[in-house]
């Protein structure tokens, strides 16, 4: 038996809560990037090159780009859910946004560490 | 049934016209919309647009070359000012809905001032970044 109500409150407390949590990581990264930014203009290659060889750079990028697939899921469903109201078309675009947010994440992966 | 609002015709049917024209939205309302226009569009296409960018410039010196050189196109110049645009306006508005989240600044008098505080702060910020693109 499925111990679930399914009438009731709080089912999108995990969504409400992880859109805040991810919002406030990218804030944060934003800052950072913005300081490197700041500091190293104009940017020449050896610098930006030399930036995103470091562990601390790749690792903070690759959890910003994390932040940025899950935010943009729960922030894009939420549109679809709002504005399309037939199920089918809802939900094809729905896949296609997961599919694009999967392909950013692992593209991200190939352009940090390929 | 006495008051004004009963004898206006319902339902009222949202034409085109209507959200156009007739639907005046307070400042909270617009921040809030424009919040979902620039998530949107910091979704597709500008990340793909940013990644292909950050892709290009890391692969090789002539990447990187190739990309600032890109950068400098007008209709390029552009589209990275609305991308600013977008991205300052998401940053600001989201911060103000997190500080509401807090309970902070909730009443009309501060909601509304706080809004117009997002809309005038994004736009400024992208006027100094284009100001400083060309």
């Amino acid at each position: 038996m499925v111990n679930r109500i399914v009438v009731g409150a709080h089912y999108g407390t995990r969504d409400w809560l992880a859109q805040r949590i991810t919002a406030v990581v990218m804030a944060v990264y934003t800052l950072i990037l913005l300081y490197v930014f700041v500091r190293n203009t104009p940017l020449s290659f050896g610098v930006w090159h030399e930036l995103f060889t470091q562990g601390w750079m790749r690792v903070s990028t690759l959890l910003f780009a994390i932040c940025l697939v899950w935010h943009a899921w729960v922030g894009v469903r939420d549109i679809l859910m709002d504005y399309i109201k037939h199920d089918g078309l809802r939900l094809a675009l729905q896949v296609c946004t997961l599919l694009l947010l999967a392909a950013y994440l692992s593209w991200s992966v190939q352009v940090l560490w390929g | 049934m006495s008051s004004a609002a009963a004898r206006k015709p319902r339902p009222k049917y949202l034409s085109l016209r209507a959200l156009l024209l007739e639907i005046r939205l307070p400042l909270p309302g617009w921040v809030s919309i424009l919040h979902r226009v620039s998530g949107a569009l910091l979704v597709f296409p500008f990340a793909a647009w940013l990644l292909f960018m950050l892709d290009a410039s890391l692969k090789s010196e002539d990447g990187f070359a190739h990309v600032q050189h890109y950068l400098r196109l007008p209709l390029v110049k552009l589209g990275v000012l609305v991308f600013v645009w977008a991205y300052c306006h998401h940053f600001c508005a989201g911060i103000r809905f997190l500080l509401l989240d807090l309970n902070k600044g909730i009443t009309l008098v501060q909601a509304r001032r706080s809004s117009l505080i997002v809309l005038i702060v994004s736009i400024a910020l992208t006027a100094w970044f284009g100001a400083k693109l060309w």
